[in-house]
């Protein structure tokens, strides 16, 4: 995993070094001009935490029915890096709607179902922590309901009728405005290869603390 | 006669009384609740300027992340320096409590 990482590393460290270069001399939306250059990384961090649903969900599936201590571990990780990103992604969100919309939050389908997606995955992180004895098994099973909720915030946006832009921006971004396309692929691809890095550093945790576990077992036996 | 006096005078007197009024209700401008008109140029002072919240959101970022990564080195090194101080303790010539 160590070999692994080293590249990873300098790979998502030289993307991130260019991005905000790329981004400056990148093209902005039309009406909304600079403020709508937070969209190349408001998008990919949400993408970065689709990533940590799946992971965190497929993961904590196999843990409550396998009882895979290793799925646990990157279900963990996975589930500490969603709110990591979320947070980001609510926090980036709220700022580009202050002067798109000209207010810090609105109470649509959009946004609160993104912050109760938040919410969800900080009390999984509260029960792993405060749980005790089978918390693991409690917090999968949150990481598998937290994870279902992803596609239901992904589709509000064409459901229900909301200020927030719809998912076919994305889809016609490509024709529209390939140049932007590019560039907010690119960002997604250095969110996706942070999220990996993190998520590899955070399992490593994780393997340790299981480590430190069992010496102290064994000191005790 | 004076039967056809009476209501011409209060005709006069009551048309003399309203004009006014009538002509200034005519000289008002239309409601303020019929819409809204729009603004295409606004001045400078009115602006939100939006590059402060650009650097804004990307300062989070960067705070958000580094953040996160020292937390993760403080936590690892706490477990490496408790596994180091457990493996002393059982080794053969370590302290034991």
């Amino acid at each position: 995993m160590r070999k692994l990482l080293t590249p990873l590393v300098v790979l998502t460290a030289a993307m991130f070094a260019y991005a905000p270069i790329a981004i400056l001399n990148g093209p902005a939306e039309s009406t909304m001009l600079l403020i709508s250059k937070i969209f190349y990384f408001h998008f990919s961090t949400w993408m970065a935490l689709t990533a940590g649903l799946i992971v965190c969900g497929v993961c904590s599936a196999i843990f409550l029915f396998k009882g895979n201590a290793t799925a646990d571990r990157f279900a963990f990780a996975a589930a500490e890096l969603v709110t990591v990103f979320g947070a980001f992604g609510l926090a980036s969100g709220s700022i580009w709607g202050r002067k798109a919309w000209g207010v810090w939050w609105q109470w649509d389908a959009r946004l609160p179902m993104a912050l109760t997606l938040e919410l969800i995955f900080l009390g999984y992180l509260i029960v792993r922590k405060y749980g005790g004895p089978g918390s693991d098994k409690l917090a999968a099973a949150m990481g598998i309901f937290g994870a279902a909720t992803g596609p239901f915030i992904y589709k509000s946006v064409d459901w229900w009728r909301t200020i927030h832009p719809q998912t076919s921006v994305m889809t016609t971004l490509s024709i529209k405005a390939p140049e932007m396309w590019r560039l907010v692929w690119f960002c997604t691809g250095a969110f996706l290869l942070l999220f990996v890095v993190l998520l590899l550093v955070r399992v490593h945790l994780e393997e340790r603390r299981a480590e430190l576990d069992r010496l102290y077992l064994e000191a005790e036996a | 006669m004076n039967i056809f006096r009476w209501p011409a005078a209060v005709a006069v007197m009551a048309l003399l009384l309203t004009a006014p009024a009538v002509l200034a209700v005519q000289q008002q401008p239309p409601p303020a609740n019929e819409g809204f008109v729009q603004a295409n140029d606004l001045p400078a002072t009115e602006q939100l300027p939006a590059a402060p919240l650009v650097v804004a959101a990307y300062s989070i970022f960067l705070v958000l992340i580094f953040g996160y990564v020292w937390s993760i080195a403080r936590r690892l090194n706490t477990v490496e320096r408790e596994m180091r101080t457990l493996e002393q303790r059982q080794s053969p010539g370590g302290v034991r409590r």
